[in-house]
């Protein structure tokens, strides 16, 4: 789960991380509000998950509450993408922080290195900007640490850091000193990274985590209960938040043909395939291992729900998934449900045998079989054209 | 010969009496595998199906000689279950369970790595290992595959199915299969099972089954061009994913330009291995490779 910046910092501060003095605001007047309360000059943040709000409009410094108002109002109407144009969203928050003055802009994170399956801590002097264009352009000003999870942050480890990622002078001792709570952080609230972009150090000689890009590791969930209270802030799509409910793993993307399979490599492969053969995939489901009938015709319903899609492909290998189930589970949601669009099942694996007889014995206009996994795809994308199948 | 479990393999299932575990382990047993001991703590004593449960690890395999644990306990108590049997002397070690928190792999892995003993943990978040014809621990359904000359190894479960499934009909066997798990912090990486297969004389072709996200597939690709001396045939599933959204795999989520399909491709094609663009295709061109 990606954070928002300012659910972040209400986390870092927990950890003596220091931070600027903020509120969170949801509308303009909340926004003035907390521009009068914080004092002068503040600065007003959209919170989105995109990169380069700044370059967007997202962020603006200001100096009084009618200002704060305007500049809250101007970000709530803004369309934020990413750098291809995608994932388009707006702010439903305003992070309104008392501004000061910045003398030195670092990098630092934590996170979990798949390359080495050891924690890697990463410091430097040119904070910012794009830590991946540092890496390639000045790699010199970058100290990277590997910590075994074993041993934990040492000493010496913030003492590298901080000499190799060339800090200042001045900013050394509060840099070194806040780099432990900052591990800290990372180990006790189960992270796979947290960004600090950038760590500053402010006119009057203060070290202080002015953004925060915390993402949290979902497995752990269970230990850390307030997980689910920082997901209630995320703006899930309707469909994603009722397949959640059914215990199903659904993402939504901008095609027409509705995408069902099991296993998340499979329904990949799946999207793949369909692209390939020209059509554009309405969403990504997997039904996951084991899917009975039940769940079968639950994501039958939910992806027909979506008006955009035209076709829908059913993929299916049984492993423990079987197939006979999932056949079953079809045949109750063509008899359940008024369908308006054609379903193109393809079944291999455990019982595959079973669950295709099955559907040969309950014809229905809009059920469509394949033999194979390309050729169901072919099939899903010229019915979502308005081609025979 | 084949790589991992064979017919020497002697299982011990870790939440045996478990519906996931039994269920499983009755099919590796129906397959041909050895199954000799379950571990459910508290259940010490007792029958299950035939198959005698023990409260440690420990002891189940001072009365059974078990050599290989399979791993089907919650995810709460996984990362526990593995250093159970890696302190109790196992050499490999496969573990089922899928949501086991990054951070309790990671201080697994390394406290493996610190050990003397060279130990080979599969998982988690795997379907386990199959040598067709020897041995099958995990949840890969047996019918599919059959003995042959190709070494498969994948981060998904289901795109094991349907790549064996795909070979199989071209009449192309395999050595052994193995799912290594799409979690960010893998028992074994591609590089891992890569040596072994390199190191078995009867695999002659690897099939390497990889999927956005991370690196592991272009590292796999610049270990492969130095010390690989046979074919190796990719496949990376993923291609039209949206970046920063995570499907179903932890690992399987791109950021920036690391870990797309492109770069994968491109890092399997400069050092002159083959990219499938799907499943069927892979077949082909492992059959075209080996006529």
């Amino acid at each position: 789960m990606d954070l928002f910046e300012y659910q972040g910092k209400e986390l870092l501060r927990k950890f003596e991380v220091p931070v600027p003095e903020g509120r969170v605001a949801s509308t303009p007047e909340e926004a003035a509000e907390a521009a009068r309360f914080l004092g002068e000059k503040v600065v007003v943040k959209a919170q989105v998950q995109v990169g380069g709000r700044g370059k967007q409009g997202g962020v603006k410094v200001v100096s009084s509450p009618e200002e704060a108002q305007k500049a809250a109002a101007d970000i709530f109407g803004i369309t934020f993408t990413d750098q291809e144009g995608r994932g388009a969203q707006k702010a439903k928050r305003v992070l309104v922080e008392r501004a000061g003055e910045l003398t030195h802009e670092y990098y630092c994170s934590f996170l979990l290195d798949r390359t080495t399956r050891r924690y890697l801590a990463i410091l430097s002097s040119e904070g910012g900007m794009d830590i991946e264009k540092v890496n390639e352009e000045h790699p010199e000003l970058i100290a990277k640490v590997q910590i075994d999870p074993l041993l934990g942050f040492s000493d010496f480890h913030a003492r590298e850091l901080v000499f190799g990622g060339n800090i200042d002078v001045e900013a050394r001792k509060e840099t070194i000193a806040i780099l432990p709570k900052l591990y800290r952080a990372f180990v006790e609230l189960d992270a796979s990274q947290i960004e600090i972009n950038p760590l500053v150090m402010t006119g009057d000689g203060k070290v202080m985590a002015l953004d925060a890009k915390v993402i949290l590791d979902d497995s752990a969930a269970y230990r850390h209960p307030f997980f689910d209270e920082l997901r209630s802030a995320h703006d899930i799509p309707e469909q994603e938040k009722k397949a959640k409910s059914l215990g199903l793993n659904l993402i939504k993307l901008d095609g027409d043909v509705g995408i069902i399979g099991n296993g998340a490599g499979l329904v990949m492969s799946t999207l793949d395939v369909v692209t390939d053969a020209g059509g554009s995939p309405a969403n990504f489901l997997d039904v996951g291992g084991g899917a009975n009938a039940e769940i079968l015709s639950n994501s039958l319903q939910l992806i027909m729900e979506n008006p955009e899609v035209k076709s829908v492909l059913i993929n299916i290998f049984g492993g423990i998934t079987r197939c006979d189930l999932v056949a079953e589970g079809i045949i109750d949601a063509l008899a359940r449900l008024d369908v308006k669009v054609p379903i193109v099942v393809r079944l291999d694996g455990t019982n595959a045998e079973q669950g295709r007889k099955m559907l040969a014995d309950a014809p229905h206009p809009m059920l469509e079989t394949a033999e194979t996994m390309l050729g169901a795809a072919k099939t899903a994308v010229d019915l979502a054209h308005g081609k025979k199948g | 010969m084949a790589v991992i479990v064979t017919e020497e393999t002697k299982l011990l299932v870790q939440g045996l009496t478990g519906s996931e575990g039994s269920f499983h382990a009755g099919r590796n047993k129906d397959y041909g595998t050895k199954l000799v001991a379950g571990v459910t703590p508290g259940k010490g004593g007792t029958d299950h199906n035939g198959t005698p449960v023990f409260d440690t690890v420990a002891q189940a395999i001072e009365e059974t000689g078990a050599n290989t644990s399979m791993v089907m306990v919650p995810a709460r108590f996984a990362a526990d279950a593995i250093l159970e049997s890696f302190d109790a002397g196992l050499d490999t070690i496969i573990a089922i369970t899928e949501h086991v928190p990054a951070m309790d792999m990671a201080k697994v892995v390394n406290y493996l790595r610190h050990g003397a003993r060279d130990v080979t943990l599969i998982g988690p978040n795997c379907p386990g290992v199959i040598s067709p014809g020897k041995a099958n621990v995990g949840i890969i359904p047996g019918e599919l595959a059959s003995p042959g000359p190709v070494g498969l190894v994948s981060r998904s479960g289901t795109l094991v199915y349907q790549i064996v499934h795909e070979l199989t009909q071209l009449g192309i066997g395999q050595t052994t299969c193995v799912g290594i798990g799409g979690d960010p912090v893998p028992g074994s990486d591609f590089i891992d099972i890569l040596k072994r297969f390199e190191a078995d004389p009867d695999t002659e072709l690897v099939v390497l089954v990889g999927e956005i996200g991370g690196d592991a597939e272009e590292r796999a690709a610049a270990w492969a061009k130095e010390n690989l001396t046979k074919p190796l045939v990719g496949y990376f599933a993923g291609r039209v994913a949206p970046p920063g959204k995570r499907m179903g795999h932890a690992g399987a989520i791109v950021s920036g330009s690391k870990g797309t399909w492109q770069a994968k491709a491109d890092a399997f094609k400069s050092n002159g291995f083959e990219v499938a663009k799907n499943p069927t295709e892979v077949a082909e061109i492992v059959k075209r490779l080996r006529s």
